[in-house]
């Protein structure tokens, strides 16, 4: 395969070392294994897509890497340091933020609480400017504020899920399906907003999306995950070229 | 007419107390979904340490007005930093490490700590009752009806006053800073809590202290009432004040407050038009009528939320 640099952005240098290297990682409930030793590199800037089938382990990884579960085996290292082991609260105060599966935004809450409990690890110190900032990105929850944040409807839960995590300011973003049950139009406007972020800011942003093609397009590098286990990566370009992936994960899904 | 008002003022008064501890229940049940028994002993004992509290002041510096009033506010003060601690160490010791497990395992913990607190006392302190000595027994008449005075006394006015000020400052605590959005957030989901930098273990350990504090200020305005306090104080005051929350929907701050005056009047209404001896059946029983039709308690949150 060729190394095909995707949207004109600059290609990552392997060479550097990885702002999130995953070694390795074995995850348990219980008994039963979940990641069967996973390898993951994310460099700074970058745009990582993960895809894989229901159950596959994508947000056991996603989780597994802000410490919920802990990994039982192998490393993951953040910017130099090794978190593996870290307490959850900590690793959110390194510049990590997540989106994670099933929005989790807090039900009780209005919108403008939900965006200052994202910004708390900073003690709300760029609050204001940033509140502006995505409600410029997501109008919508600038007209719903005071609302409940259980009361919006699902696609602008997602919107808040999205902002929440942006108003911590991270250097690395996780995302776990962040295009969930929206509306063709909305999921493209969340993909634009991603390549912004990314594009802008330096942002570096690790994706975990069904919506393979989408994903595979926005994305500098993708990996693809199996039963726990990686087994294919490789840039969003060659993923989708390649007639396994396109098999298994871009039949009929793209428009 | 006039008994009506006596008894509303007594059993508001009686109500501050109840809503107070009652409080502590409810974060406590919000946050980590247990049922805390020992928190109306943790109650008894800011009593006592504001009795121990009261008369060592008074013993060194005498019994005149402005002593007294100096005496209680330093009983205030170390009762709910010591109760504090208590509740603090109990949930270390007690409840941290049972949180994962199954879960009637806290649940069990805790009345084993309620019975261990009580036996503690009881062998400290003994088994009599523990006055202080009589004070602020002045009262401001009101007015005056079919010959029978309604009238305020100066301990009313103050364990109103004081819990009105400090449930103000303890809304303000939980609704506008960065601590109480914390507690909330635990509260509704406690792994995207720490997802965003919230230190969960230490916002429980905070939500118990709070309790703690506002129960010592139960505690003291009960011991300034009543002028006694006995190891067994623990368990009606906090039966009844768990009651209040659930009466008022557990998890549920302003239920809180709400059931602990309804517990308080119920309870001072029944003795005073009817039997002394059945008070705490006409409070059971409204509890009782109140769940079956309203399960979730008056003020209780709805079940259903949008995920
Ligand atoms: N809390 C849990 N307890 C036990 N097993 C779990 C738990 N969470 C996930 N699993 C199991 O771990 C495996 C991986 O789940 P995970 O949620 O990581 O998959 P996923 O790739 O995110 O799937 P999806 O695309 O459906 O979101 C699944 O077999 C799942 O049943
Ligand atoms: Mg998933």
């Amino acid at each position: 395969m060729t190394m095909i640099a995707e949207q004109g952005a600059p290609a990552p240098a392997a060479a550097r070392t990885p702002l999130l290297a995953v070694r390795g990682v074995k995850t348990y409930y219980g008994n039963i294994i979940a990641l069967k030793g996973v390898d993951i590199d994310v460099h700074r800037g970058e745009i990582v897509t993960l895809i894989g089938a229901n159950g596959a382990g994508k947000s056991t990884l996603m989780m597994t890497i802000f410490g919920k579960p802990q990994a039982r085996e192998g490393s993951i290292v953040y910017d130099g340091r090794d978190i593996t082991r870290m307490p959850t609260h900590e690793i959110a105060r390194l510049g990590i933020a997540q989106s994670p599966e099933g929005r989790r935004v807090f039900p009780r809450m209005s919108v403008y609480e939900n965006l200052q409990m994202g910004a708390s690890v900073n003690n709300l110190a760029w609050f204001d400017e940033d509140l502006e900032k995505v409600c410029t990105i997501f109008p919508r929850l600038r007209e719903r504020l005071q609302q409940r944040a259980g009361t919006l409807s699902g696609g602008e839960q997602q919107m808040l899920a999205i902002a929440r995590a942006l108003m911590s300011r991270p250097d690395l973003l996780l995302l776990d399906e962040p295009s969930l049950g929206l509306a063709p139009l909305i999921v493209r406007q969340i993909f634009e907003v991603i390549r912004e972020v990314n594009a802008r800011e330096g942002m570096t942003v690790f994706l975990v999306e069904q919506n393979a093609y989408h994903a595979l397009k926005l994305a500098h590098r993708g990996y693809v995950m199996v039963n726990g286990l990686i087994t294919m990566s490789g840039t969003g370009r060659e993923l989708l070229a390649d007639p396994q992936v396109k098999a298994a994960y871009l039949e009929g899904g793209h428009h | 007419m006039e008994v009506l008002v006596q008894q509303l003022i007594n059993g508001v008064t009686l109500g501050a107390v109840y809503g107070l501890i009652a409080i502590g229940y409810t974060m406590v049940f919000g946050i980590i979904g247990m049922v805390n028994f020992a928190h109306g002993d943790v109650f008894m004992i800011s009593a006592f340490i504001a009795l121990i509290v009261f008369l060592a002041v008074t013993a060194l510096a005498g019994l005149s007005g402005g002593v007294v009033f100096l005496a209680l506010l330093a009983a205030l003060i170390v009762s709910m930093v010591i109760t504090s601690l208590y509740a603090w160490t109990i949930e270390r010791i007690a409840y941290r490490k049972l949180r994962g497990s199954f879960r009637l395992a806290p649940l069990i913990s805790a009345i084993g700590m309620s019975i261990l607190l009580m036996n503690y006392v009881q062998v400290a302190q003994g088994s009599r009752n523990k006055p202080i000595p009589p004070v602020m027994r002045d009262t401001i008449p009101l007015f005056e009806q079919n010959g029978f005075v309604v009238a305020v006394s100066y301990k009313q006015v103050l364990i109103i006053a004081v819990t009105a000020l400090l449930l103000g400052l303890f809304w303000y605590v939980v609704q506008k800073t960065p601590l109480g959005r914390a507690q909330r957030a635990c509260e509704q989901d406690q792994k995207m809590a720490a997802l965003l930098g919230i230190n969960v273990d230490r916002t429980i350990s905070i939500t118990f202290v709070i309790g703690a504090a506002l129960a010592a200020v139960a505690g003291t305005m009960f011991l300034t009432y009543y002028g006694v306090v006995v190891f067994s104080d623990g368990f009606v005051p906090g039966v009844k004040a768990f009651t209040a929350a659930v009466l008022g929907g557990i998890g549920s701050l302003p239920g809180a407050v709400l059931g602990g005056l309804l517990i308080g009047l119920i309870e001072t209404l029944w003795s005073a038009y009817f039997s002394i001896d059945y008070k705490d059946v006409a409070a059971f029983s409204i509890l009782a009528v109140v769940l079956v039709f309203m399960p979730q308690g008056l003020l209780g949150k709805p079940e259903v939320e949008k995920v």
